[in-house]
This record gives structure tokens, C-alpha cells and sequence, in this order.
């Protein structure tokens, strides 16, 4: 039963990552590919936040994976991350390639920790 | 009772706004963007569902010494898969028709939903907060380096081993008859952009 839970909420994580970075990229022009890193910092976030609420018990397990596992698992994504870095390397774009990479990890870090820390507060 | 002909009329229509996002009585507006259409949603989100439902079982393996490898696998693993099908599709033809549907079920669904950032900066954060800095800055870096690397040699594979045969230059393009052309470049595409 979890297994079905975390494929649908799979599939609608996705959906939400097509479409929002469908409106991101066509209202945004930008160095890097705005529509994945807000997606990536913002799931990060909102993982780290359940993280945060399983840690102080609020959140069940069960649940965590659902949303966790299932939404934030499906809106992310590292293997587009990884594409859109590899096409600005071969564009010779040394400084939005490591943008996208290095900064895109480091911001992600930071969401989750901060998700983290949020959740935690509820305790 | 509306009649079999109106009735297929009310199909027909009902079907052109399921897969253009729109009515097809205004021909001269342009066409919604694909993200706002349902047929292209749909897809996406079947794909998701499947790429999730993969990583899930996945990620059910176990983690030695706590290290998350089963995470890092299947992002390194879909980082070269995507590699492989973007520049794949990219080298065989236009971003329409059956190529666009398989983009968007397996890269942006499957692959997408497979893959996971939100996890893997979680574990980074996690293993960090238990104090295992030295585990946590390497495992970062190394999915970044790996991650990289494993999309780039994808995309060298579609652009190297595949039996795609790469596209002529521009000049050569309009001398070359369509009955000269391999019969994957000649299949009819939809003029709209495919998905109908």
C-alpha cells in the first residue's frame, strides 16, 4: 500500500517539477537553468523540514516516505542537474557550469539543513 | 439524441483539447506550451510514478555503515541513462512527435522521478549532523564529480556507439533526396509538434 502512495505522489512530484519549470524557463532567461534549481533547493527544503518533524517524533515513518520518498523524490531531480551542467561545459560556460553545480549543491545543502532545523522546532 | 456524427464531433473535440491543451476551433491562436497541456501532464506524470516506484524499491537495500549508496547509485546510474536517451533523441531528429512522448516519459518522468536531489542533500546534511563530516563532504563530491562524469560519458555514447547515423551538415541537408534519407528521419511528424 505505501509502495502505491509513493508512485502516485511520484508521478505528481514530477508533474509539479514539468510544470513549474515550464513557467520558471519560459518567464526566465537566466545564466543557469533557474526552473531546476528552484526545484532542487525548495525539495530540499521541504524534505529537510519532514526530516526535521520525524526527528522530534511528529511525523510518522510511513508518512515521511510517502511524501518524502514519493513527492520530494519525484520534484527533485539529480540526473537533470547533472545534463544541464555536462551542456554548459560543452558550451565552454566554465563559471555557470560550476553555478549550476557547485552552487546549486551548496544551496541545496543549505535548504536542508535550514528544513531541518525548522522541523526540529516543532518539537 | 445527438447523433453518431455529432457524437464523434464531441469526441474529436474533447480528444484535440486533451492533446493540444485547447479547442482546435481557433487554428490561428498558438498553441498552449506543453506543461499546460494534459496529454504531455499525463505522460510526465506516468513516468514519474514508475521512476519513483523504482527508486523506492531501490533505496529499500541496505546502506553499509550507514552511507546512503543505494541513493548514490540510482542518481549516478540515471545520470548516465539520461545522458544516453537526451542525446539520443537529440541526434535522431527534431523535439516532436513519438521522440517528444518518449522524452517526456522516460527523461523528465522516469528519470526525473528516479533520480532525487532532495534525498541526497538531506543525506549529506544528516550524515553531516551525526558528525560525520569527512563521510558527508565525500559523498557530495564525489555524487557531483561522479554525477557529472556519468551524464557526460552518456551523452558520448549516444553521440559515439549509437546506430543512429549523425546528422548531415546543413549544406549537405537539402541536397540529399527524402527517399535517400534513412526511413527514422522520414517517418511523417505531426506539423503541431507532436503528442495528437
Amino acid at each position: 500500500m505505501i509502495a502505491l502512495w509513493v508512485a502516485l505522489l511520484g508521478g505528481a512530484g514530477a508533474v509539479a517539477r514539468f510544470v513549474l519549470d515550464g513557467l520558471v524557463r519560459s518567464r526566465l532567461a537566466t545564466l543557469v537553468p533557474m526552473g531546476t534549481l528552484v526545484i532542487n533547493v525548495s525539495g530540499s527544503l521541504l524534505l529537510g523540514f519532514m526530516t526535521g518533524l520525524v526527528m522530534v517524533g511528529i511525523e510518522s515513518h510511513d508518512l515521511r516516505v510517502m511524501l518524502g520518498t514519493g513527492f520530494c523524490g519525484g520534484y527533485t531531480t539529480f540526473s537533470t542537474a547533472m545534463i544541464d551542467t555536462v551542456r554548459l561545459l560543452q558550451q565552454r560556460r566554465i563559471v555557470a557550469a560550476l553555478l549550476n553545480g557547485v552552487g546549486m549543491l551548496v544551496l541545496a545543502l543549505a535548504a536542508a539543513v535550514l528544513g531541518i532545523f525548522l522541523g526540529t522546532l516543532f518539537g | 439524441m445527438p447523433s453518431r456524427m455529432q457524437l464523434r464531433q464531441h469526441v474529436r473535440a474533447a480528444w484535440h483539447v486533451f492533446t493540444h491543451g485547447r479547442s482546435g476551433a481557433e487554428p490561428a491562436a498558438p498553441l498552449p506550451p506543453l506543461h499546460l497541456r494534459p496529454l504531455p501532464v499525463l505522460i510526465v506524470f506516468a513516468g514519474g510514478a514508475v521512476g519513483t516506484l523504482a527508486r523506492y524499491e531501490l533505496t529499500a537495500l541496505p546502506t553499509p555503515g550507514g552511507l546512503p549508496l543505494p541513493t548514490f547509485f540510482v542518481n549516478i546510474v540515471g545520470a548516465f541513462l539520461l545522458g544516453v536517451l537526451l542525446e539520443g533523441l537529440l541526434r535522431g531528429g527534431p523535439d516532436a512527435g513519438w521522440r517528444q512522448t518518449t522524452r517526456l516519459l522516460l527523461g523528465t518522468g522516469f528519470m526525473g522521478g528516479f533520480t532525487t536531489y532532495s534525498t541526497f542533500s538531506v543525506e549529506v546534511a544528516t550524515l553531516s549532523g551525526d558528525g560525520r563530516y569527512l563521510e558527508g563532504f565525500g559523498y557530495a563530491i564525489l555524487s557531483l564529480l561522479l554525477g557529472v562524469g556519468a551524464a557526460a560519458l552518456g551523452v558520448w555514447v549516444s553521440a559515439n556507439l549509437a546506430p543512429v547515423p549523425k546528422p548531415r551538415p546543413v549544406e549537405d541537408a537539402t541536397a540529399v533526396s527524402p527517399a535517400a534519407r534513412p526511413p527514422v528521419d522520414a517517418a511523417p511528424e505531426q506539423p503541431d509538434g507532436g503528442l495528437g
